[in-house]
């Protein structure tokens, strides 16, 4: 008996598929295949999925047009996510503010200008509930876009469903959490690298028992390249930082099997528009190939690389901010022609301030108009089998390689070992600041053009974009609503939760989410929680390096 | 003699790709450059500004602060008697810039300032007479 080709098997998983009812044609009425190829390449839905994680693609569901959002008080970004969802967005992802991310109550002296200006400001559970009021959670996916205070998050979610009735089991949704990228590129950590990937393993081995719909990691390479690396060095350290996550998760009892279906990817739409696809495409072939071979996965999810994108948020001018919409369109659709799972498009305004509600909206409309006047989306991987995207995509693939070995050879054998001792070692943040600076270099040397910046001058000088305001109003909002939660809880039973939490830090084999969500029920503060796990965990200082 | 600057995080703005960039291109003009990593306050600059005796202090900032730790930091340098001129860099909408300047801050610069803008323009602060 001969084996089924990947041809008769995307076939086969086609048939079985739903599509959405009515013709497949262009414009003009030339009927469209699902996919395109001949009998020996590559489909969609097969292994190792260089062409899409799903046979029928788009057709059978569009990408989640997931935007991102938060500033000011819960309330104020409860206003924004209503607006998202009237307008018609699909899922909702949540900014926080810097205090939050680092762990940090909005009266803490650090957090002085700080509080609801990159993001929402969450203290306590109060705060998250009023962040979700109103929205049918059940429906609309919620992405928390939190790395080290994750636990705690994840907590004050957990804490919030169940008050309002809903069990965890059914929750669905993802947290970023992806610690290893702070250090390489985001630099927003608290805690040491050995310390936070342990609280990492606790949520992963937490919401393998008790929560099924959840997806426990969004590993980032959008920040990576934000902070300045190639696409292959975004391509190979996020990779590379995902199996990291399966070594760990392993090291918690769990198999592959158990953690990779849960695990997602983020990748950023940079302006190479070639370059970005087959960087997607390599991504799902390598990772395919590494679960099947290297950590010996047999489940086909663990098998196949679903990702989140974000257009690029350095691609973007302050000069004739209204160009910005040609260049966030152009990345989106890299990121809908490479088989993204979803998509958040950058606004216009974002080189100045953060986005306005209609600056927002437009971005939403880009997506929009992708999805439903092009047509981009009736055939899955329209660009497999162009002699320059498949050679790119082999390229990319090599390069990754070339960059898991040095990460291999870093940690003897382990590329969970490779990944720390890397950040311990400064090469991933060395390597990155490189690029950036190459980058930089061809820019002023004039060798590369940013239109607006240094050249096609002509408009610069034009009226100023009405940008979106945060006031320290919402600071002093903030502060107010934070005095009175404090004042309103017991707290001894908060000094009693955050006693047991302090014990079981100690002990590295407990799993701290339950003490974590026993603590946000008693309104214990985000800043309480984190300083209590920094007395057992110490805090991380970076070596300054230029 | 080569000048010296002091480029500086202040806050808990992480993103550390334009100091790092800018730091190093200084260097290629032959300034000399000090980083004193992330997460500092205006005291430790004002701090660090005074005892590594630099000539300027330079602000990276994105995360929308400005306004706030901007003015603190040469709040700080004036209070310690010195008057190290302070300059920043980030994403300051140009509305902003005048009040910088009004509270001291002695330039900005924007998203997408060249390299070559930069260096003139803190030679130029530097050469003025205090």
């Amino acid at each position: 008996m001969t084996e089924e080709s990947a041809q008769e098997r995307w076939r086969r998983l086609y048939d079985a598929a739903r599509v959405r009812p009515g013709e497949f044609a262009t414009m003009s009425g030339i009927p469209l295949a699902p996919v395109y190829g001949t009998d020996d390449v590559e489909y969609p839905g097969v292994y190792p999925y260089t062409r899409g994680v799903h046979a029928s693609m788009y057709r059978t569901k569009l990408w989640t047009m997931r935007m991102f959002a938060g500033f000011g008080t819960a309330t104020d970004t409860n206003e924004r996510f209503q607006e998202i969802i009237r307008s018609g967005g699909t899922g909702l992802s949540t900014a926080f503010d810097m205090p939050t991310l680092l762990g940090l109550d909005s009266d803490d002296a650090m957090a002085i200008g700080e509080v609801g200006r990159c993001g929402v400001a969450i203290d306590t559970l109060a705060d998250v509930r009023d962040l979700f009021a109103g929205i049918d959670l059940a429906n609309i996916t919620t992405s928390m876009t939190i790395n080290s205070p994750a636990a705690v998050m994840l907590a004050m979610f957990v804490a919030q469903a169940e008050e309002s009735g809903v069990d965890r089991a059914l929750l669905g949704g993802t947290l970023q959490n992806d610690i290893l990228k702070e250090y390489q590129a985001q630099k927003e950590f608290v805690f040491p690298p050995r310390q936070s990937m342990r609280l990492v393993r606790d949520t992963l081995t937490f919401t393998a028992a008790e929560m099924p719909k959840w997806n426990s990691i969004s590993v980032s390479g959008y920040h990576i390249r934000e902070a300045g690396s190639t696409a292959a060095e975004e391509l190979a350290f996020t990779l590379a930082n995902g199996f990291a996550y399966v070594e760990l998760a392993a090291q918690g009892g769990l198999s592959v099997d158990e953690v990779a279906p849960r695990l997602s990817f983020f990748f950023n739409a940079h302006i190479d528009f070639f370059e970005e696809i087959a960087k997607y495409r390599a991504a799902r072939r390598i990772w395919a190939k590494w679960m099947k071979d290297h950590y010996g996965a047999r489940d086909e999810r663990s098998w196949q690389l679903r990702f989140h994108t974000q257009t690029a948020g350095v691609s973007l001018t302050a000069q004739q901010p209204e160009i910005n919409i040609a260049r966030t369109a152009i990345e989106a659709l890299a990121g809908v022609l490479g088989g993204t799972q979803s998509l958040h498009t950058n606004s216009m305004d974002e080189a100045l301030a953060l986005p306005s509600e209609k600056a927002a909206r437009i971005a939403l409309r880009t997506q929009q108009i992708i999805a439903h006047e092009t047509n981009v989306t009736n055939v899955a991987d329209p660009l497999g089998g162009s002699w320059f995207v498949e050679a790119l995509t082999d390229e990319m693939e090599r390069e990754a390689e070339a960059l898991f070995a040095d990460i291999s050879k870093m940690g003897e054998g382990s590329m969970l070992e490779g990944c720390v001792r890397g950040i311990e070692e400064n090469w991933f943040q060395g390597r990155i600041a490189d690029s950036a600076y190459e980058l930089e270099r061809s820019f002023n040397s004039g060798d590369r053009i940013v239109v607006g910046v240094n050249g096609f001058l002509e408009g610069n000088d034009d009226d100023e974009l009405a940008t979106l305001r945060i006031t320290n109003e919402d600071e002093r909002k903030q502060l107010a609503r934070l005095e009175q939660v404090r004042h309103d809880r017991d707290d001894k039973q908060v000094h009693q939760a955050l006693d047991r939490l302090r014990q079981e830090a100690q002990d590295p084999d407990i799993n701290l989410m339950p003490a974590l969500i026993d603590a946000a029920k008693t309104y214990a503060t985000v800043g309480e929680m984190m300083s209590t796990l920094a007395d057992v965990f110490g805090r991380y200082v970076e070596v300054p390096s230029l | 003699m080569s000048l010296r600057v002091l480029v500086a995080k202040v806050g808990l703005d992480g993103h550390d790709r334009g100091i790092k960039v800018v730091a190093r291109l200084l260097r290629d003009a032959g300034m000399e450059v000090v980083y004193t990593g992330l997460f500092q306050t205006p005291e430790s600059v004002a701090s660090a500004a005074i005892q590594e005796d630099v000539d300027v202090v330079g602000l990276s900032m994105l995360s929308g602060a400005h306004m706030t730790l901007a003015p603190l930091v040469v709040q700080a340098l004036r209070s310690r008697g010195s008057d190290i001129p302070v300059v920043l860099g980030g994403i300051v909408p140009p509305r902003d810039i005048e009040e910088l300047r009004s509270l001291g801050v002695a330039a900005v610069f924007g998203p997408g300032s060249g390299a070559d803008e930069i260096v003139a323009t803190i030679t130029g602060i530097v050469s003025l007479p205090s």
